[in-house]
């Protein structure tokens, strides 16, 4: 109390102190924000660097940018531009699709297991590209549309019989109709001969091998229209992340929560009828991104961190095993299951699930 | 939508409820028989072909070959239906968890995957030795689900199940797809056997399991006392004298065959084990005494009707036991949850 007697100038010192503690407290996140998406930028341009210009076949830098610029050097600029830069650059792609749809639906499902690939979502996309792709001969933008309408359907489904409370349920309905999309995806792998056997066995895993430049650009231009809607939507995104009431309370809308669901939906599908269901990045991304970022969820931080899963694991996969070339899902389910019986083990979900 | 969640959840939260109108079991086992006597008739007479029935016993009948290969195939569906309904059973019984299923758990997920690395790469080829792989694969990966499930304040909630056998299946069919894209001879052998089918099998690779499979069976239809007793929970099964730990043991051991012998002879399918029981148990009740048997009746029945029906549906091709299997599962599984037993905490 003798505190509110002392002279103005030690009140106006404490008020000042007072502020820099509040500058401090706000400014400690915010650095701490900019140091992760700093340094995984950083790690994503070193991982895709190393899976452009090393590997079995080195490419030096400067061949790099004379063969973007149209000089063809024998060899080279073939196992560049029809190798390593589609794979690299669609993995960088990928991953940032499956990054943010899954931090998406992580956060307004508000549950670290409801990510696309664990509740169906993405096996939903796959099993209706390979059934278009395998027994009707579709390619390119029509592939894209109809794996879009199976990962709706999925979603819808998940969400109709799980309530609209979701929790539980909603992983547990998820859970089996990944298994019975599984089924539909083995069901077209018996259908067909054996060279695209080798493809449809892909679908069930992902993989950016073997990927043409138009099916790229698809995904990158469909990235381009979406992406800009998910950050300007995703402004909310912290409210929604304390309930559903909460959020309503604080001005936001449920409809923009179930926009950010359906981008998210969308989002994932048109990775998947690029990649397949590379599995578990969706899963992965959201909390790794989170974990770094001090607790905080952060779109743009699982966007990088998808991308640097892919484009890394991708590289393992590509030389672990010599003369094979491994689908990028082998890599990222090998190392995402641990992962999540690693969450499972530690009691999180039990109690941000129940 | 919104209002009628809470309310069912409140109707159906006592589990084991007496449902409104239930069967004599004389009635339900007579049923049962009888369906399965009308599955095993059709899968021999439907087919892209229909045959007369007596092409079966009549050797100069210009049919008999095919009719042979169907007999054989009924026959294996008859035992993999079984194994797979009461493996499912006793899985549920023994975890107390309405979800358990041999192929949600990834039990089947783990005996294929031990099959894939035995063909791949210790160039396994002998069916007996098959056996054996798929059984280290089956209790592995039970072992291992149970385990991680387990850990934890709140002990193997159906979640935590449910979730470690999705998580245990992702891992291993990610290294399965690893093994089999290195190995393309293996994935010839493989690719129709992973979607689950009894088709183009014969007779001695369903000899071969069988004694495996009369072993399980025994084992898991004499613990029904243990199932009944195991019901009331740990504690007072241990008051009522019984050493919990070895039931399970033996109890495990039986789901190990049964799974196991089923996978290595049709493929991992799933749903089954989980659909089955259910529809049983609404009938007669939860006493394994009587769900035990009646269960397996109903999974032969199921398997070998889901066979035919698979047959016709997409004609010319044939729609394999595993994906038919999933179709008529996965809505049972659907309405389990949505009728919100798996929705409170405790189960």
């Amino acid at each position: 109390m003798t505190d509110m007697l002392t002279p103005t100038g030690t009140a106006a010192t404490a008020d000042v102190d007072a502020l820099e503690v509040v500058r401090a407290a706000r400014r400690t996140p915010q650095r701490r924000y900019a140091l992760v998406i700093g340094g995984l930028s950083v790690a994503l341009f070193g991982a895709f660097a190393a899976r452009v210009l090393l590997g079995d076949y080195t490419i030096t830098v400067p061949d790099f940018f004379r063969i973007l610029t149209g000089t063809d050097i024998p060899g080279a600029t073939y196992i560049l531009m029809e190798s390593k830069l589609p794979r690299a650059v669609l993995a960088l792609l990928a991953g940032v699709a499956f990054g943010v749809a899954g931090a998406l639906f992580q956060t307004t499902l508000r549950n670290p297991l409801a990510s696309p690939d664990i509740i169906g979502v993405s096996l939903g996309a796959s099993a209706t590209a390979v059934v278009a792709i395998a027994l009707w001969g579709w390619q390119g933008l029509p592939v894209s549309g109809v794996a879009v309408l199976g990962a709706i359907s999925v979603a819808l489904v998940v969400r109709l019989v799980a309530g609209p409370h979701g929790g539980h349920r909603l992983i547990l309905v998820g859970i089996g109709l990944a298994a019975a999309m599984q089924s539909v995806i083995q069901y077209v792998f018996t259908r067909v001969d054996e060279y695209d056997a080798q493809l449809v066995l892909r679908w069930l895993t992902g993989s950016v091998n073997g990927v043409a430049w138009p099916t790229i650009r698809l995904l990158a231009l469909v990235l381009a229209v979406l992406l800009p809607v998910t950050w300007w939507l995703c402004r909310s995104l912290r409210a929604t992340e304390l309930g559903d009431d909460t959020a309503a309370g604080l001005g936001v809308s449920r409809t923009r929560s179930e926009l950010l669901l359906l981008l998210g939906v969308v989002l994932v599908a048109v990775g998947v009828a690029a990649a397949g269901p590379i599995a578990f990045v969706s899963f992965l991304a959201g909390p790794i991104a989170r974990a770094l970022n001090g607790g905080r969820t952060t779109i743009l931080g699982s966007a990088l961190a998808g991308a640097l899963i892919v484009v890394a694991a991708d590289y393992v996969a590509d030389y672990l095993i010599p003369d094979t070339n491994l689908p990028v899902g082998v890599v990222t389910g090998a190392v995402g299951a641990p992962f999540l019986l690693w969450l499972l083990v530690r009691g999180r979900t039990g109690r941000r699930a129940a | 939508m919104t209002s009628t969640p809470v309310l069912e959840h409140g109707a159906e939260a006592g589990h084991g409820a007496t449902p409104p109108h239930r069967l004599g079991t004389p009635t339900v086992a007579a049923l049962l028989v009888g369906a399965v006597a009308v599955a095993c008739v059709l899968s021999v007479v439907v087919g892209a072909r229909s045959i007369p029935l007596a092409a079966v016993w009549d050797g100069s009948h210009p049919l008999h070959n095919i009719s042979q290969a169907r007999v054989e195939r009924t026959l294996l569906g008859l035992a993999v239906g079984a194994a797979l309904a009461l493996a499912g059973a006793v899985l549920q019984g023994l975890t107390r968890n309405p979800l358990a299923d041999p192929g949600i758990l990834g039990i089947n997920a783990g005996a294929s995957f031990a099959m894939v690395v035995g063909l791949s790469v210790f160039g396994v080829s002998e069916l007996r030795d098959f056996l054996w792989v798929a059984f280290l694969g089956a209790a592995v990966a039970a072992v291992l689900v149970h385990v991680i499930a387990s850990v934890g304040r709140d002990g193997a909630t159906p979640m935590k199940l449910a979730i470690a056998g999705a998580a245990l299946t992702a891992a291993t069919t990610s290294w399965t797809t690893g093994v089999l894209l290195v190995d393309r001879q293996t994935m010839e052998t493989f690719r129709y056997w992973q979607v689950g089918t009894i088709g183009g099998r014969d007779l001695s690779v369903l000899l071969t399991g069988a004694p495996f499979l009369l072993v399980g069976a025994a084992l898991a239809l004499s613990g029904a006392r243990l199932l009944n007793t195991l019901a009331l929970g740990d504690d007072l099964a241990r008051g009522l004298g019984r050493r919990t730990a070895i039931d399970r043991i033996v109890l495990g051991v039986a789901v190990v065959l049964l799974a196991g012998t089923a996978t290595a002879l049709a493929g991992p399918i799933a749903f089954v084990g989980l659909v089955v029981p259910h529809a049983v148990r609404a009938l007669v009740g939860s006493d394994h005494a009587r769900l035990l048997p009646l269960s397996a009746l109903g999974g032969a029945a199921l398997v070998v009707l889901a066979d035919t029906l698979g047959r016709v549906v997409l004609p010319p091709s044939e729609v394999q036991v595993g994906v038919m299997a999933a179709v008529v599962g996965v809505p049972v599984f659907l309405l389990l949850i949505r009728r919100g037993r798996s929705g409170s905490g405790a189960l």
